[in-house]
């Protein structure tokens, strides 16, 4: 087998804030192949986000953040290269697409300069070149009438449209691998399947490799080759998302598994939400980090914290811990 | 006349028919309306047909027809959401830009030398219908065409301070807005230092060392717009820079000049141009005062500060006009650049900006 596109190898990321060190990211290992697709799923605050931009490299060593282990792109460690040696891998090796595409986009700049920009850059493209390349990408994606959408403001365009230039700009110079926060979470139900299938059938097509950032299982299932779960900046769980969904181990992965609404329960049946307020980062509990909200914790998950053994980091993983509650 | 078009909405209706068709009534009355105001504000500027009192009166009648006229006449051509004083105030602005540009070929009376006005009347009332429309001076200098020069030195001085400030003030706003820390506490030192020094004694202590001359009054204006524009810019830029776009070009490799210039520029650049706009009134009458005080551009090279100051004394009584004339070039300048400059910022608020 040759070696991974990405390999992130035992990353932590630390920040100094005002009410003391914080451990968003705690000791996560992750390999992803070229082509392969990844989800990584976890509530709010379990670090996702600063997962995705350590592993970019926009998190770097600083005054107030610490980052150690390592983030290979291709076998180069992004954070030992040098700031330029960053940037000419962002954009040609790997891309992100933003959460809020309100936002992502600059309200003075036109739809096709936005497209444009990087590929001069990048790629020394004349300036009708670029522009015709961004038509191309604007019709990539997907969107109507591109030579007129090219020439619009951001605010002219509908919400899933401006994701949609988003995602072009990503693609614009042709990355190996993109890393995709939360895509849909701004966005109307109907649009998020739309921009969801258009990442997939692109990153197909394109053979690029792709991390989803979810806080909804859902939308990860049947879109990802394989799905790591986090919490409170670990990974408890991780292994192909087919075999996940049928047969959780973790208890945090089976209670997110249960809580996804489905169309064939009856229409006013409860969720089963999961207890509990996720846990202070500033101060983590002791052992499992998920006992104080775990249905099976006993007192050894309190005190021992469970290493990640074979995808899956639980004293009593859940066909196990069955049969000790059953 | 359809009353609604001069009438205020009633309250209880306040939705005032907002399309109406053009009604060829309200054109005609209107632009009537108009020539009439005209030719009552020509009339009662002459001395020969009226009173003072009745002058007064018929100009103050006059220029409230133009007010009522020109609205509806605006609003017939351009819809209800027509602003008078907006475009009054680009009408302005725009005639003075053409005349101060054009005063050497225009057919004006003497503004500088003296010697050719020795055939002059002295002192003269305005009279439109005479060879100095505004009147002339204790010399006999024709003062419609001191005005338009006066008003070259005053806007070029004071335009020139607000590019330099803006351009300086804009730079050192927007480099401490984005790298913050160390860079931004010594811009705030450098600012607060310049605000803590009262503008006019630092004029008057600036005037006794520069010789005056456009080029040095203008770099000693420039000095007080930069504070605010370096805190404006910084403000904007501090706004706009956590915002995900930036983040975005950060991600698809851009430089960090790159984005100061491509992502963060053109957002800051609107709320400074709106500022400086209205700096732009402000120096306008900075400059005034300096010349006035008679530390500005000396006479006979006109500005509207010096000449307002040949008011001083009992003139003002006698002669009113003297200062009457350049105070109302002044007054309108002023005016027009706040009005507009105001519209520009409300149009531009990086608060009310749509994403
Ligand atoms: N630059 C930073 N400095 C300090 N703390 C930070 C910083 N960025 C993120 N955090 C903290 O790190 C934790 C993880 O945040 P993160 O944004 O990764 O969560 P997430 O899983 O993406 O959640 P969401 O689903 O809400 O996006 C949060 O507690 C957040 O407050
Ligand atoms: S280790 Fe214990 S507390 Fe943690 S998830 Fe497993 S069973 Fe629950
Ligand atoms: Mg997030």
């Amino acid at each position: 087998m040759t070696a991974p596109l990405l390999e992130v190898d035992d990353l932590r990321t630390r920040f100094l804030t005002p009410r003391g060190p914080m451990v968003a990211v705690d000791g996560v290992s992750l390999t992803l192949a070229a082509g392969e697709t990844l989800g990584i799923v976890g509530e709010s605050g379990s670090g996702k986000s600063v997962l995705g931009r350590t592993i970019m490299g926009l998190i770097t060593n600083g005054p107030t953040t610490t980052v150690t282990g390592a983030v290979r792109v291709d076998g180069a460690d992004i954070h030992q290269l040098t700031p330029q040696g960053r940037r000419a891998l962002w954009g040609t090796k790997i891309a992100m697409v933003f959460q809020d595409p309100m936002t992502s986009l600059n309200p003075t700049k036109r739809v096709g300069t936005h497209l444009s920009e990087s590929l001069r850059f990048h790629r020394g493209l004349s300036r009708g070149a670029a522009r015709t390349r961004a038509v191309e990408l604007l019709k990539l994606v997907g969107i109507p009438e591109p030579e007129r959408r090219a020439g619009q403001y951001p605010h002219e365009l509908s919400g899933g449209m401006r994701q949609r230039v988003v995602i072009a700009m990503a693609l614009a110079c042709d990355p190996k691998l993109l890393i995709a926060d939360e895509p849909t979470t701004a966005l109307d139900v109907t649009v998020q399947k739309q921009i969801l299938d258009l990442l997939q059938s692109l990153a197909e097509r394109l053979q690029m490799a792709t991390i989803l950032i979810s806080h909804d299982l859902g939308t990860v299932s049947g879109r990802t080759d394989r799905v790591a779960v986090m919490y409170a900046g670990r990974v408890v769980e991780s292994g192909e998302t087919r075999d996940v969904f049928a047969q959780p181990r973790h208890p945090y992965s089976g209670a997110l598994i249960e809580s996804i609404p489905r169309l064939d329960a009856a229409s006013h049946s409860l969720l089963p939400a999961i207890v509990g307020q996720p846990p202070n980062m500033l101060n983590p509990p002791s052992g499992c980090r998920f006992a104080p909200r775990c249905a099976f914790a006993q007192d050894r998950c309190r005190t021992e914290t469970p290493a990640l053994v074979d995808d899956v980091a639980c004293h009593f993983p859940l066909t196990q811990a069955l049969e000790v509650h059953a | 006349m359809s009353e609604t078009a001069l009438l205020p909405a009633a309250p209880e209706a306040p939705a005032v028919p907002a399309a109406r068709g053009r009604s060829a009534r309200v054109l005609v009355l209107s632009i009537a309306g108009l020539v009439a105001s005209v030719a009552m504000i020509l009339l009662s500027a002459s001395p020969d047909y009226f009173v003072t009192t009745l002058r007064l009166v018929v100009a103050a009648a006059g220029v409230a027809l133009m007010v009522v006229s020109g609205s509806a006449l605006g609003r017939q051509l351009f819809g209800p959401a027509f602003d008078l004083s907006f475009w009054f105030s680009v009408a302005w602005l725009l005639l003075l830009g053409l005349a101060v540009t054009f005063a050497p070929w225009l057919p004006f009376g003497e503004h500088l030398d003296v010697a050719n006005s020795l055939d002059q009347p002295i002192n003269a009332s305005p009279d439109p219908f005479s060879a100095n429309p505004l009147g002339t001076n204790l010399f006999g200098l024709d003062l419609l065409a001191r005005s338009v020069y006066g008003a070259r030195s005053s806007l070029v001085i004071a335009v020139t301070a607000v590019v330099i400030g803006t351009v300086i003030g804009g730079a050192i706003g927007m480099v401490a807005g984005y790298f913050q820390k160390s860079v931004d506490r010594v811009v705030g030192i450098f600012t607060n230092s310049l605000l803590a020094v009262p503008p006019l004694i630092l004029l008057i202590a600036l005037a006794t060392v520069l010789e005056p001359r456009i080029r040095n009054i203008a770099f000693a204006l420039s000095l007080l717009t930069i504070p605010g524009m370096v805190r404006l810019a910084r403000a904007t830029t501090m706004l706009y820079a956590p915002r995900e776009f930036v983040v975005a070009a950060r991600a698809l490799g851009a430089t960090r000049v790159r984005i100061l210039f491509r992502e963060l520029l053109p957002n800051v650049l609107l709320p400074i141009v709106s500022l400086a706009i209205v700096m732009i009134s402000i120096l306008i009458v900075a400059e005034a005062s300096l010349s006035f005080l008679g530390l500005g551009i000396e006479p006979p090279e006109p500005t509207w500060g010096n000449m307002i100051a040949e008011g001083e004394g009992t003139v003002f009584e006698d002669h009113p006009h003297i200062v009457l004339v350049p105070g109302t070039f002044l007054f309108l300048t002023v005016f027009a650049f706040n009005l507009v400059g105001e519209k520009a910022r409300r149009r531009w608020d990086p608060r009310s900006v749509k994403l």
